[in-house]
């Protein structure tokens, strides 16, 4: 279990993160919603070490991962689909794979995980030479999933998935995503778009301006009142 | 001029140019990754040619044991520049990474002056590198083979490196994003360093070389080789290693060949160098082989 406790982070001058405080469990999906500067990235980037917290606990089943650097805390088994997919454009799709699994030594399971991307997603297998500019939005997407796979994550963290894609190409990403978690991958998802976060995750966080503003299992918040309002545009 | 002055004057500048080409691509991966000019890149050229002296004239070693060492310890030495003047750096404003590989350039100029004396020192060539070699009507020294063969062999090497194995992938992905880099679990501080210390690796078998070429060393005397190495990096297209190569063989066959056919203009051969970096930078910034792409921070 990925768990968060009392988070504060300061960028400069500005209070980003209240001491926010958010779980984890092993099998589920947790979404964190939010609107624009609510500290859902932040939340992740701090998770990665990619920012330093000026308070609070980190723990990956029970160990702490503060002050550890990105790459370590991928070896601790988190990895991050960042905001905006960042694939290596100049690399083939293959090698953003291969990427993804750096830090592990069993070449053999490596083969064999990244046939099992490539089965999961076929679009990759077809061009798994081909420069990873020359994708679509959508195909970037699955790489990007795919290549965070490759670390066989304990926690797989993903940042804005439906993030200028098309609504049909969003739910590709989202069926995806459940289907992961159906085989048993633990997954903390950050989306704007409350209503799809909510249709796939067990739990979910709504974030506003650094603070926790409500929690709840997401079947549950999608039936409040104050949620259908502010964030699924009901009236 | 005879066909075979022409080739004379061919090889000659072939073998200059392997010299640029190996410091070029110092310059060229460090820019690739970090997006720094290592204004330092030169100097480390001059140390490597010390070291080899000193281990060589000094201690008596033989060539293949005294040369090989130089070019490990310079690496050893590109390695320790990254990580105090340019590791501490990360995330601030690239004019002080700039500032700082100035200040490192000055540090080793004039540590070499205090260190080694300013006063030339000469060289042991071997002299087996020496020998005259006919083909044909051609008369080169044995040393113009010898330099290329070094040099294709050492780039066949870079290329495997970079192209098929995992450190090399990881430094193509760090081009292109260091942060992204770091969440696919490489240690990016640790490649960074790997890059400076290939890239300095070359520029020392690249020193060795200028030192065997013209075999009188001085501390500032990788100072003209090392800039136009580094318009070398730019014909090319910096950033781009292959290109770097290209730039460097060009530049040196150019520079051979201009005094060749224009002898009045013998005095103008640093100066025409520069008057290529000026056309380039008015016409073909990208150089040969770049691309465009926007500036990262």
């Amino acid at each position: 279990m990925l768990e968060v406790r009392n988070l504060h982070v300061h960028y400069g001058g500005i209070h980003a993160l209240h001491g926010i405080s958010l779980r984890v469990p092993d099998g589920q999906i947790v979404a964190l919603l939010g609107a624009n500067g609510a500290g859902k990235s932040t939340t992740l980037r701090t998770i990665m070490g990619l920012v330093k917290p000026s308070a609070g606990e980190i723990t990956l089943n029970g160990q702490s991962l503060l002050g550890l650097r990105p790459y370590e805390v991928v070896r601790r088994g988190i990895a991050m689909v960042p905001e905006g997919r960042k694939v290596f454009v100049n690399l083939t799709v293959a090698e953003n794979l291969r990427l993804g699994a750096y830090a592990r030594n069993d070449p053999q399971q490596i083969e064999h995980d990244l046939h099992d991307i490539y089965a999961l997603f076929p679009r990759l297998a077809e061009r798994q030479t081909q420069r990873a500019g020359t994708l679509s939005g959508g195909e970037q997407q699955m790489l990007a999933l795919g290549r965070a796979l490759m670390s066989r994550p304990h926690v797989l963290m993903i940042d804005e998935p439906s993030l200028g894609l098309a609504p049909v190409l969003a739910e590709g990403v989202f069926r995806k995503l459940q289907e992961l978690n159906d085989a048993g991958q633990t997954i903390l998802l950050i989306e704007q778009n409350a209503r799809a976060g909510l249709s796939i995750a067990d739990y979910a966080y709504i974030l506003e301006t650094g603070d926790v503003v409500l929690e709840g299992p997401a079947q549950e918040l999608a039936q409040m009142d104050a949620v259908r309002q502010s964030y699924l545009g009901v009236r | 001029m005879t066909v075979s002055l022409f080739f004379q004057h061919l090889a000659n500048g072939i073998s200059l140019g392997a010299l640029y080409a190996l410091i070029a691509i110092g310059y060229t991966m460090v820019y690739g990754i970090l997006r720094l000019i290592n204004f330092a890149h030169g100097d480390i050229v001059m140390v490597a040619a010390y070291v080899a002296f000193y281990g060589a004239a000094m201690y008596a070693l033989p060539w293949w044991l005294a040369f090989p060492l130089a070019i490990l310890l310079t690496a050893g030495l590109g390695m320790i520049i990254e990580r105090a003047a340019y590791r501490p750096l990360r995330g601030v404003p690239r004019i002080q990474l700039f500032t700082s590989a100035v200040a490192v350039s000055f540090l080793l100029e004039n540590l070499g002056i205090v260190v080694f004396s300013g006063r030339p020192k000469a060289f042991p060539r071997p002299a087996f590198l020496d020998k005259p070699l006919h083909v044909g009507d051609v008369i080169i020294i044995s040393y113009t083979p010898v330099a290329v063969a070094v040099a294709l062999i050492l780039f066949g090497g870079l290329l495997y490196i970079v192209h098929r194995t995992k450190v090399g992938m990881a430094m193509r992905a760090l081009s292109k994003d260091i942060e992204t880099t770091g969440l696919m679990g490489v240690d990016t501080d640790r490649v960074i360093m790997i890059a400076f210390a290939i890239g300095s690796a070359l520029a020392a078998a690249g020193g060795i070389l200028l030192a065997i070429k013209f075999p009188q060393i001085n501390p500032l005397m990788g100072v003209v080789p090392g800039l136009k190495a580094f318009i070398a990096a730019v014909l090319g297209g910096i950033g781009n290693i292959t290109g770097a190569m290209i730039g460097g063989f060009l530049l040196g066959i150019a520079e051979i060949m201009i005094v060749a056919f224009f002898p009045q203009l013998a005095g103008y051969r640093d100066a025409f160098a520069y008057t290529i970096l000026i056309a380039l930078l008015l016409f073909r910034p990208t150089g040969l082989m770049g691309e465009v792409e926007p500036e990262k921070a």
